[in-house]
């Protein structure tokens, strides 16, 4: 029995959500490979083969590989696949895409989004936007398993020295074209993986509100988040939004403001350590699950809270 | 252009869902059920390529019990032309309905399949890509723009770094994001001509797909609470509390 886990990068960086995978997949079983591909993606291999719960890097290179398109990585995962007990990535964009077809293929029913390894053949994963837990036992001999990277620390990134060998390079699909990818720039914490997240619903009234925000995230290095609504109303790109469709993060302090607290918005949230509410109404959903919750109109509580900050001698980075 | 549509019947998404006792599953009976979100947002796409003439076609399919009809009628009700209504008890995992899905699109010959991104009950966000895995066809997941060229479609996806331009070849999937668009409702004339609307009856067993369940539903149990919190008075009290009580700026 192994682990085959594939990794997400950018040909140059692992994503930091391959190393919570990497934690996960050492839990199902100690014989965890990972499999790299990419377009001149040595760098991507060199450091994984650094992660000490990593036993073996399968790098597959090729210019075909320099955007992901599940089209082009899916044969590869395929062949290799013939090897393995688990297949696993994790369970954010690129995994979600990429994932099922692979699965499919293999005819196996894919456990998606798990958030416990209670053994190797059964998982915990949350269902209706984490309105309950379910303990799910895969029967399939193989099993693919997409994993959410929150629920898992970072496995280590020094101290291993795992082999890396080279794989088939497989054949480019003529089904797909990559055209661009617009990400968006900033100097800010990654939503998923910053301590501390403030994010505005549609209460902030405006995209030029969110300067606000912006301000206190300064201050606190913390990472800009929205609901639906505020992504919806044209506030903020959609790289911010927090939920059930959204992303999830479990931050120390998740602030809410102007977020009446959807179910939907609840599900990306509801695990941080601690959840700051502002609101103006005094019965949004939202204060049910603030640790702290202030009732106030965003619009005199922001600019105080910055200047209450300012007064602060020292502000944990 | 002949475009098929997969809906399928969920919970209500603006019920609390509760979780049985007995530990076996979540609370149906008397529920409010509706379709899936963005499974929505995937008729209201079909049919605005239908009124911009680039489609012919728009056949509506769902996977489920008697009661998952009503997704199709409502899809009818909005525009889609006729229904196709795959009856299965119990529960169907994405990789049966993706089979399933599979002989109806060798049946129906369409040029593009749209569905939702994902189902907001088990949240498992797999059928649109094993479906497309299985007709060994492109797929285009998480759209929230579409443009139908003349043998393509132009798609911007939504990614967790920001927007991704694919372009896929027809016949293609598509798995559509809330944004796409803004799904319209539907008006009381035309929910009645929905109701005259063909909805084809098929039952799984006759497709010759194997429905079994492999993967075993353990327990369902509710998620650990959160402690109540407290409701500070002052934006002073709050940094306070952050500050000294939490310790987390």
């Amino acid at each position: 029995m192994s682990v085959l886990l594939i990794a997400e990068h950018n040909n140059k960086e692992v994503k930091p959500f391959t190393l919570n995978a990497i934690t996960a997949a050492s839990q199902i079983d100690q014989d965890v490979h990972v499999l790299v591909i990419g377009n001149k993606a040595d760098d991507v291999s060199k450091s994984i083969s650094q992660v000490p719960n990593v036993k073996k890097v399968i790098h597959i290179d090729n210019e075909i590989y320099e955007n992901y398109l599940p089209e082009n990585f899916t044969p590869v995962i395929l062949k290799q696949a013939e090897n393995y007990s688990h297949i696993v990535c994790s369970a954010n964009t690129f995994g979600k895409n990429l994932m099922p077809r692979v699965a499919a293929l293999l005819d196996t029913s894919q456990v998606s989004d798990i958030i416990k390894v209670i053994s190797v053949d059964t998982f915990l994963r949350p269902i209706y936007a984490g309105n309950a837990f379910a303990t799910v036992k895969s029967t399939d001999q193989k099993k693919c398993i997409t994993i959410r990277p929150t629920s898992f620390d970072p496995a280590a990134t020094s101290g291993g020295s795992a082999e890396i060998t080279k794989g088939d390079v497989g054949e480019a699909t003529s089904l797909t074209k990559f055209i661009k990818r617009e990400e968006v720039k900033s100097d800010r914490p990654e939503l998923g993986t910053a301590r501390i997240v403030i994010s505005g619903g549609r209460g902030m009234g405006s995209g030029e509100n969110f300067k606000l925000i912006t301000q206190i995230a300064d201050k606190l290095n913390a990472a800009i988040g929205a609901s639906r609504a505020a992504v919806d109303a044209g506030y903020i790109t959609n790289d911010h939004q927090v939920g059930q469709t959204g992303k999830v993060v479990v931050p120390d302090l998740y602030i809410a403001v102007g977020i009446s607290g959807a179910i939907q918005h609840l599900a990306g949230m509801k695990e941080s350590k601690v959840i700051v509410a502002i609101n103006k109404d005094g019965e949004a959903p939202i204060f049910s699950v603030a640790d702290y919750g202030l009732e106030a109109d965003l619009f005199e509580a922001l600019p105080k809270f910055l200047e209450e900050l300012n007064k602060l001698n020292t502000i944990q980075k | 252009m002949k475009i098929l549509v997969a809906v399928k019947r969920v919970i209500d998404y603006n019920v609390q869902v509760r979780v049985k006792e007995d530990g076996t599953g979540v609370v149906t009976d008397n529920v409010k059920m509706s379709t899936n979100p963005p499974d929505d947002n995937a008729v209201e796409e079909a049919v605005k390529i239908k009124e911009s003439g680039k489609a012919k076609e728009i056949v509506a399919v769902t996977v489920g019990e008697d009661k998952a009809q009503e997704t199709v009628r409502k899809a009818l009700a909005v525009g889609a032309d006729r229904g196709i209504h795959v009856k299965v008890d119990g529960t169907v995992e994405p990789l049966a309905v993706s089979k399933i899905l599979q002989k109806i699109v060798d049946k129906e010959k369409p040029d593009l399949i749209f569905m939702g991104k994902q189902a907001i009950d088990d949240d498992c966000n797999q059928t649109g890509q094993m479906l497309a895995a299985l007709l060994n066809w492109p797929q285009a997941t998480f759209a929230s723009k579409i443009e139908v060229k003349e043998k393509s479609l132009e798609v911007i996806r939504e990614v967790d770094e920001g927007l991704e331009t694919i372009e896929v070849n027809i016949p293609a999937i598509v798995t559509c994001d809330l944004r796409l668009n803004e799904p319209r409702y539907a008006s009381l004339p035309n929910i009645m001509k929905a109701k005259k609307k063909p909805v084809e009856q098929i039952n799984a067993s006759d497709l010759g797909v194997d429905t079994k369940q492999r993967i075993e539903q353990i327990k369902v149990e509710e998620p650990p609470k959160r402690k109540a919190g407290i409701k500070v008075a002052s934006v002073e009290e709050l940094v306070q509390k952050l500050k000294n009580e939490a310790k987390v700026i």
